[in-house]
C-alpha cells in the first residue's frame, strides 16, 4: 500500500492535533492536583447517610475550608480541602463524630501535601523526561547509524506527549480532571511506548534496506504495511490490560488508565503516520539539498 | 536426550519452583463433589534450610506498600536555615537516625526512614506501616524536643537565662507516677557530666526557681530546695500519661538538631488497602483472560503457546516480587498489568513474522527464521522502553530524580516485567515451539 502518498494529510492531522492541544494548554492550562498545588484529599466512610451540605457547614464553622465534597458511593465521601496540619485531621474526626451523632465514620485515606512539594515534582519530572529522551535519541541514532531516525523518533515522541498533555488540558476544563503523580507516570510511559512502537517499524525499514535496497519511500511503505497488524494487535493487548486497570476502580486510577489509553492510541498512530513520514520527508529534503 | 528437551525440562522446573513461591501462604480448598466433601487449608512453607553451618531462610510473602497494606507516608522538611553547608548533611542524617529511634520506641515495627535532598531542600521521609494513631506518631516524630535548663537572671528584666545543661546531657528518661500527687512525671537520669552540671546548678540556685524548657517553652519551674547530687531529676508538668510517655520517648531518642515541619502526609486505612488488593487480583485475572482469548483467536495453536509463556511470565514475576522483594504499591500493580500487555508483544512480533515466512519455507525453518528476524526488533524496542523505565525507577538513587513515591513503584514493576518478558516471550516460547514442531515430524 502507498501509505506515504498521503503524508501531507498525516502532517496536517498531527499539526491540527498539536495546535488544538497547545491552544487548550494556553487557554485553560492543566488542572493541577494536590501533588502539584498542595492541598488535602480525604476519604471517609460513614455508616449512615450524611448530608454533604450539613457536613460542609459544620467544617467551615470550625474554620476548615471545604473545596468540594464528592459522594463516591457506598457511603464513601471524598473531601477536597486546603493543605492541613495534623491537628486539623483530629479536628475533622471530632466534627464528624459530633455532626453524625456518634454514627461511626472511618478514615479511609488522608493525603495532605504542602505547597513546597509540587515544584520539586515538576522539576524531577522534567529531568527524568530530558534524560530519558536523550538516552533514547542516542540509542536510536546509534542503532540506526543515522541522526535522521533518531531525531524523527524523538519528534514523534514529543508529538505524542504534547497531544496527551493537550487532551488532559481539555479533560481538565470540561470534566475537572486533575493531573497528579500518576499522570506524570502515564506521560513518561507514553514516551517509552511511542519509541518502542516506532523502533519496530524502523527496524523493518533497516532490514529491508539492507536486504533489498531501493528508495526509502517504497521501503517505508512496505515496512508500514508489514508491521501494521502487529502494531494494532499489540495495542489491543495493552488496551485489554488498561480496561482491567479501570476495573481496579477509584477516581484516580480511572484517569490514569485513561491517560495510558490515550498515550497508547497516540503511540500506535504516531509510528506509521508521524515517525516514518518524517524520515521520508527528511530523506527527500536531504536529496534536494544534495542535488542543488 | 536432545538439547531442546533439557531446556524444556529446565523451564518446567523453574516454573514449578516459581509457581510454588508465588502461591499465597494459605490456600483454602473447599468443594463438594459427588458426596466427597473436602474442606481444608493447604499451607505453603517458607524456605528454611539448614545444612551444617549454612542457613538459608527466606520468607515467600508479598511485601505490600502502604497504599495496599495501610499506613502512613510522612515527609518532613528540615529547616536548615541556621546550619552551614558542611554540617547540613550530618544534621539531616542525625535527624533521620533520631526519628528512626523515636519510631522504634513508639513501638512501630519495620518503619522505613530515608532522607532526600533536592535543590537545597532537605527532607526526611518516614513510612509507617499500619499505624492507627497517625496523629500521635507525627507529634512524637516531628517535635524537636530540645530540653534546656534555665536559671533566673540577676536583674529584674533579665528573665530566664539558658544554661549549658541540655537534653544532650541525659542518659535516660522514664515515666513514673509522683508519690504525692499521683500524676505522671518524667524522670530523667543525667550522664556523668550532666550530673556534675546539675549539681553545680542546683547549688548556685538554692531557693530560686530553675526552669525546664522544652523547645523554648516552660514546662515547669520548680524552686530548688537543696543541692541535688546523684544526677537525677523529675519533670512534672501538667502531663497526661500519654504526653509523659511521648516526652520520655523523645528524650530517650534525643533532640533533633534542627526543627522540622510536616510537608506531606499520605495515610491509607487498612480497609481501603485490602479492598485495593482484592480489586487488583480481579482486574489482573480479567485482563489476563482477555489477552489469552485474543491470542488464541488470532493465532490459534501458536496463541496457546504464547499463553503458556504468559503463564510462565506471571509466575516468575510474582516469585521475583517475593524474592527480591519488591514493595508492591497500587502504581506497581498498574506497572505489572501494563507489562502483561507488553509481554505478549514479542510473541505477536514473532507470529506475524511467521505468517510471512511460512509460505516460503518448511514449518521448522519458518519458525527459526521468524525468531531470528524478530529478535532484532524485540531487542531494540525493549531496550528503549527499559531506558525510560530505568530513569523512572532510578536504581542508583540520584537525588535529581524521583527517589520515592508512585512513579518509582510503577517503574520498578514495569522494568522487571520487560526483562522477564524478554525471557518468556523469546526463550520459553521458542523452545516450546521447537518441541511441538519436532513431535510433528516424528
Amino acid at each position: 500500500m502507498d501509505w506515504m502518498k498521503h503524508r501531507k494529510i498525516y502532517f496536517l492531522i498531527s499539526g491540527a492535533l498539536i495546535i488544538v492541544g497547545v491552544f487548550a494548554l494556553i487557554k485553560w492550562g492543566l488542572n493541577p492536583g494536590i501533588d502539584f498545588r498542595g492541598g488535602t484529599i480525604a476519604e471517609y466512610h460513614f455508616n449512615e447517610g450524611i448530608s454533604t451540605e450539613e457536613i460542609t457547614r459544620s467544617l467551615e464553622e470550625e474554620g476548615i475550608q471545604v473545596f468540594s465534597v464528592q459522594d463516591t458511593g457506598e457511603g464513601k465521601y471524598l473531601f477536597r480541602l486546603p493543605a492541613l496540619g495534623s491537628q486539623d485531621q483530629e479536628k475533622i474526626k471530632r466534627i464528624f463524630q459530633e455532626s453524625t451523632e456518634g454514627s461511626d465514620s472511618e478514615e479511609l485515606r488522608f493525603e495532605t501535601v504542602g505547597p513546597s512539594v509540587g515544584p520539586e515534582l515538576v522539576r524531577k519530572t522534567i529531568y527524568a523526561a530530558a534524560i530519558a529522551s536523550l538516552a533514547i535519541l542516542l540509542w536510536v541514532a546509534f542503532q540506526f547509524k543515522s541522526l535522521k531516525f533518531g531525531v524523527s523518533a524523538i519528534l514523534a515522541m514529543f508529538h505524542d506527549s504534547l497531544c496527551l498533555v493537550g487532551v488532559f488540558a481539555i479533560f481538565g476544563h470540561y470534566f475537572e480532571v486533575e493531573v497528579d503523580f500518576l499522570f506524570v507516570t502515564a506521560l513518561l510511559t507514553t514516551l517509552s511506548f511511542s519509541v518502542h512502537d516506532t523502533i519496530v517499524v524502523y527496524d523493518r525499514i533497516r532490514e529491508t534496506q539492507s536486504k533489498l535496497g531501493g528508495g526509502l519511500y517504497d521501503i517505508a511503505n512496505r515496512a508500514v504495511t508489514e508491521t501494521m497488524v502487529r502494531s494494532l494487535n499489540n495495542s489491543f493487548t495493552i488496551i485489554f490490560m488498561l480496561i482491567a486497570l479501570v476495573l481496579l476502580g477509584g477516581e484516580t486510577v480511572k484517569w490514569f488508565a485513561a491517560a495510558l489509553f490515550v498515550g497508547t492510541v497516540l503511540g500506535t498512530y504516531s509510528s506509521p503516520f508521524v515517525a516514518v513520514p518524517l524520515v521520508v520527508f527528511w530523506d527527500e529534503v536531504e536529496k534536494k539539498i544534495r542535488f542543488r | 536426550m536432545s538439547k531442546n528437551f533439557i531446556k524444556i525440562l529446565l523451564i518446567f522446573l523453574l516454573t514449578l519452583i516459581c509457581f510454588y513461591v508465588s502461591l499465597p501462604k494459605e490456600i483454602p480448598i473447599k468443594f463438594n463433589l459427588a458426596g466427597v466433601k473436602i474442606d481444608r487449608i493447604i499451607n505453603r512453607h517458607d524456605l528454611d534450610l539448614k545444612i551444617g553451618n549454612f542457613v538459608l531462610k527466606k520468607n515467600f510473602d508479598l511485601v505490600l506498600g502502604l497504599d495496599l497494606a495501610g499506613g502512613s507516608h510522612l515527609v518532613f522538611e528540615v529547616d536548615t536555615g541556621g546550619i552551614d553547608d558542611e554540617r547540613k548533611k550530618i544534621a539531616v542524617d542525625a535527624i533521620k537516625n533520631i526519628m528512626e529511634k523515636r519510631v522504634n520506641l513508639f513501638g512501630i515495627s519495620e518503619p522505613n526512614v530515608q532522607t532526600s535532598s533536592f535543590e537545597g531542600k532537605d527532607r526526611v521521609i518516614v513510612e509507617l506501616p499500619g499505624v492507627r494513631e497517625t496523629q500521635q506518631a507525627i507529634d512524637i516524630i516531628g517535635k524537636t524536643a530540645q530540653l534546656t535548663f534555665a536559671e533566673l537572671g540577676g536583674g529584674e528584666e533579665d528573665g530566664l537565662i539558658p544554661t549549658d545543661l541540655t537534653g544532650a546531657d541525659l542518659k535516660s528518661s522514664d515515666v513514673v507516677f509522683d508519690q504525692t500527687s499521683g500524676k505522671p512525671v518524667v524522670l530523667i537520669q543525667f550522664n556523668e557530666e550532666g550530673a556534675k552540671k546539675f549539681e553545680q546548678l542546683t547549688e548556685k540556685n538554692l531557693q530560686k526557681p530553675l526552669a525546664i524548657l522544652l523547645d523554648e517553652e516552660i514546662v515547669s519551674a520548680p524552686v530548688v530546695q537543696e543541692k541535688i547530687t546523684g544526677g537525677s531529676a523529675q519533670i512534672s508538668g501538667e502531663f497526661t500519661l500519654q504526653e509523659a510517655k511521648n516526652l520520655s520517648i523523645q528524650l530517650n531518642a534525643g533532640a533533633l538538631p534542627a526543627p522540622v515541619s510536616l510537608v506531606e502526609q499520605r495515610t491509607v486505612g487498612a480497609t481501603l488497602g485490602a479492598e485495593s488488593v482484592q480489586k487488583s487480583v480481579v482486574a489482573g485475572a480479567i485482563g489476563l483472560v482477555m489477552v489469552m482469548v485474543f491470542m488464541v483467536l488470532n493465532y490459534g495453536k501458536l496463541g496457546l503457546v504464547a499463553n503458556i509463556a504468559l503463564f510462565v511470565f506471571g509466575v516468575i514475576t510474582l516469585a521475583l516480587y517475593k524474592l527480591i522483594p519488591v514493595v508492591l504499591t497500587l502504581p506497581g500493580v498498574a506497572g505489572f498489568l501494563l507489562s502483561v500487555g507488553m509481554a505478549v508483544d514479542s510473541n505477536i512480533l514473532i507470529f506475524e513474522r511467521f505468517k510471512e515466512e511460512r509460505p516460503k519455507r518448511t514449518l521448522a525453518d519458518a519458525l527459526e527464521v521468524s525468531f531470528g528476524r524478530a529478535w532484532d526488533s524485540i531487542r531494540d524496542a525493549n531496550i528503549a522502553t527499559l531506558v525510560t523505565a530505568f530513569v523512572l525507577a532510578n536504581p542508583l538513587d540520584f537525588n535529581f530524580l524521583h527517589t520515592s513515591g508512585p512513579v518509582r513503584g510503577f517503574a520498578v514493576t514495569l522494568s522487571l516485567g520487560i526483562v522477564i518478558s524478554l525471557f518468556t516471550g523469546v526463550v520459553v516460547s521458542r523452545n516450546l515451539l521447537r518441541a511441538f514442531v519436532k513431535q510433528r515430524h516424528e
